[in-house]
């Protein structure tokens, strides 16, 4: 009677819980059939086929109007993943710089970095973007007024910055011989290690790193037909006011404005986290490490950053994915990443709101589960062993 | 008198190194203090390069001198200690000083002495520095959006009714405070919707109705937060309580609905509810923009503080369930007045990051077309009499933001201290 009892407690409420999902499901399934037939609209992906007539202003991929509606969601989701790519690279940079600052014993480096994640974190990240793209960037001088910077080749305009574009010849085989290079690394790096457990002999793993990465892909050059040049930008004028950068690589003001908010914001945030990680390591390790003999190098190498890492690489990863989900804040200054090109101009286009929203919504949720499932891989790889 | 060796500084002749060394740090910042306030150049005769350089070298020399271990001077000693423990930090220190002497006349000139405010047009604006004029005509649509101005006494008071009864805590008597909880989960909102539904929107009492889109403003921000900030609370914590539910169905539909929400950014919930939202629900239906873009918040941020109270729930040990159990109490009992009291308090920081992420992310509701601060900045930007004051505009609204999130995250780090109990 007892066991009974239980058993029915445990079952009402999952079966209420499961009637009232499935009615919600149903009643806007529902809804959404009775008013795709009212608007004579039929449900359906096959328009990802069809020209999608309108242009974008970036892209990675050849694009124009005459391609389809998928290819479009593809020069969305490069962008996207463009953007965050380098927001991630230097949020990290800044990040950690800022973090390790915050422990630093000289009270004006702390005071400063403090500031910095105080200031930047407690403003709300569009304004930022704003700031930057319609305060700061629009501050720059005109392309005919620009003076050239970084070794007089590269142009920072209203209009965007202009770097040389490197012109590649034989590229396939330099790719290969970084790619020979990095496994070479790997490998010795292997034996290095095996032969220190063993022997306790050191190698100068590090300057061999060096010297392999630099000779290498330096020897395909000499023997291998690799070429490389560069292509200035030059500024030409089309009319009496207007003028243009021919030539060399533009990369647009709505991409720097973005570029560096996202990576300012967010590097507050893995600031933090950065901190929190080497501040949970505790004194005794440190001492420990030095009373056998170690020098400060080889304690932050071996014995702080390893047990570090374990507790800042989590949050960290959190914070990745919060600025790929940040960086669809691009809409707002009409940098083409996914959610302009498909969720703005595409749906304005084909009124097909429930695939395109869905489609948008699953690409972005598949991001994060599958950075979130290789976080859980690497945790549990790093997770200490208890024995 | 010894042998002076300036690579290594003692204290046997600590006098000489002190003087020199002090005389080389002022110079250095002088020259840089006579650059950046007066434009004079005194170290002009050197190459350009050497004469931007010369300031840091000198002072990095004289600093490098007065660190002398263990003087037996006060001051000396913590400064070496605080700003000047090695040649690099030492470095370090100059270049901060630096830069804000650098920084400060720029900086001061604009906000303040080559500003503006008087006066209601652009023309008023002639100083080179900010135009505060246009902050000034422009604050009543930054804070009240296109609210009718003669009407902007209803939200005032809105505002400072709901202020005056969010502190009641503080004035009940003892008998009362049991029912504080209640109060703040249940009667309190309903205090507050009561008051924005006829206050605020108005159309009854004789009062003109406004329409919801010409909220606006900082007002719309409070309002929006506000709203999310209640919903998200308690569905946060049913979510978290049904994702460590021991019942396989109602734990793996709370898993997917807060991976869900945890995995798309705002925006495109935003656009879901704005754009895909209508088709689901019935034709004559109709939902105020507003309301869809509070609900579509709440449920976003919901899923956030779902994993921070999972979290805290997490973080009890075992024994404070075995002893609420042991003493006879449900699932419910034990929750509400064992469990829940303490996870909370652990999680207060957490909470308290996914409220400050909540008032930051509230600009967004850009997209459905509601106008908060950020979104009146930018309509004004627009605006054809007063083109070019962006960055006035931006920073206004940049330190109106910053001042309510530090405020936040100060009163909760108040908050933690107070609830801190020792285990």
């Amino acid at each position: 009677m007892v066991f009974m009892n239980n058993k029915v407690k445990k079952t009402i409420p999952q079966l209420i819980t499961l009637a009232v999902v499935v009615l919600i499901f149903g009643f806007f399934t529902f809804n959404a059939q009775t008013n795709m037939e009212n608007r004579g609209i039929e449900f359906g992906y096959g328009f990802l086929s069809q020209e999608s007539s309108f242009d974008v202003q970036f892209s990675l991929i050849d694009y124009d109007g005459s391609y389809s509606y998928g290819r479009a969601y593809l020069v969305g989701l490069l962008n996207t993943l463009l953007v965050a790519f380098l927001g991630i690279l230097i949020a990290t940079v800044i990040g950690v710089v800022i973090g390790i600052a915050r422990l630093s014993p000289n009270y004006l480096i702390e005071k400063t970095a403090a500031f910095y994640v105080e200031f930047f974190r407690n403003i709300p990240l569009l304004l930022q973007i704003f700031f930057w793209y319609f305060a700061a960037l629009r501050a720059l001088p005109l392309p005919q007024d620009a003076d050239p910077i970084f070794f007089g080749v590269s142009y920072l305009t209203i209009k965007g910055l202009f770097i040389p574009r490197f012109i590649w010849e034989n590229f396939d085989i330099f790719s290969y011989s970084v790619i020979a290079a990095v496994v070479s690394i790997l490998v010795i790096r292997n034996y290095a290690k095996k032969l220190q457990e063993n022997e306790g002999k050191q190698l100068p793993t590090f300057s061999i790193s060096i010297g392999l990465l630099i000779i290498l892909p330096f020897l395909t050059f000499l023997i291998g037909g690799v070429s490389l040049s560069f292509e200035i930008p030059v500024i030409k004028q089309l009319s009496v006011t207007s003028f243009v950068y021919e030539g060399g690589l533009g990369i647009p003001p709505e991409l720097i404005a973005l570029t560096l908010a996202l990576a300012l914001y967010t590097a507050t945030f893995i600031a933090e986290c950065v901190r929190a990680g080497i501040q949970g390591i505790s004194k005794g390790q440190k001492e420990a490490a030095a009373s056998i003999g170690l020098n400060p190098n080889q304690i932050l190498k071996l014995v702080i950053m390893p047990q570090a890492l374990r507790i800042i690489i989590p949050p960290t990863t959190n914070q990745y994915l919060n600025l790929t989900k940040n960086s669809s804040l691009a809409a707002a200054i009409a940098y083409p990443d996914l959610v302009l090109v498909f969720a703005g101009t595409a749906l304005m286009q084909t009124g097909r709101a429930i695939e395109i929203v869905s489609i948008t919504m699953f690409t972005y949720l598949s991001i994060s589960l599958s950075i979130s499932v290789l976080m859980n891989w690497y945790n549990k790889k790093i997770a200490i062993k208890e024995k | 008198m010894n042998k002076l060796n300036f690579l290594k500084p003692d204290k046997e002749n600590m006098k000489i190194y002190l003087y020199t060394g002090s005389f080389l740090f002022l110079i250095s910042t002088m020259d840089v203090f006579l650059n950046s306030f007066f434009k004079l150049n005194i170290t002009s005769f050197l190459p350009n390069f050497l004469s931007l350089l010369l300031p840091l070298i000198l002072g990095s020399f004289g600093l490098h001198l007065i660190r002398i271990e263990f003087s037996g001077i006060k001051y000396l000693d913590l400064a070496n200690k605080k700003i000047n423990s090695s040649n690099f930090n030492a470095v370090l220190t100059l270049l901060i000083i630096f830069v804000i002497i650098k920084a400060a006349p720029a900086t001061m000139s604009w906000f303040i002495f080559d500003a503006n405010i008087a006066g209601d047009s652009k023309e008023a604006c002639t100083g080179t520095g900010a135009c505060w004029t246009y902050i000034k005509i422009w604050l009543r649509r930054f804070l009240y959006g296109m609210y009718p101005n003669d009407q902007q006494w209803r939200i005032n008071i809105s505002f400072i009714i709901l202020v005056f009864l969010a502190f009641a805590g503080y004035f009940t008597t003892e008998r009362l405070k049991k029912y504080l909880t209640l109060y703040y989960v249940i009667i309190y909102p309903i205090i507050a919707y009561i008051l924005i539904y006829y206050l605020i929107s108005g159309g009854s009492f004789n009062l003109e109705w406004v329409e919801t889109g010409a909220w606006g403003g900082l007002s719309l921000t409070f309002i929006v937060s506000f709203f999310c900030l209640i919903f998200c609370f308690p569905l946060g914590m049913i979510l978290a309580l049904g994702r460590r539910s021991s019942l396989p169905t109602i734990k793996y539909i709370s898993i997917s609905f807060i991976e869900f929400w945890r995995g798309v950014p705002l925006i495109t919930v935003l656009f879901m509810s704005s754009a895909m939202f209508p088709m689901f629900l019935p034709e004559d239906f109709f939902m105020d923009k507003l309301v869809r873009v509070i609900i579509a918040i709440s449920l976003f941020e919901a899923a956030y503080v779902a994993e921070v109270i999972r979290g805290g729930l997490q973080a009890l040990p075992r024994g404070q369930y075995d002893a609420a159990k042991s003493l006879g109490m449900g699932y419910w009992k034990m929750h509400i007045f064992v469990i829940l009291p303490q996870a909370l308090k652990l999680v207060i920081p957490g909470i308290a990051n996914t409220f400050l992420a909540l008032v930051k992310d509230t600009p967004l509701i850009f997209v459905v077309g509601l106008l908060e601060i950020v979104g009146m900045l930018n309509l004004a930007k627009t605006n054809p009499k007063w083109l070019g004051f962006a960055m006035e505009g931006y920073v206004f609204a940049a330190i109106t933001f910053w001042i309510i999130c530090y405020a936040m995250s100060r009163y909760s780090q108040n908050l933690e201290l107070k609830f801190k109990t020792e285990r």
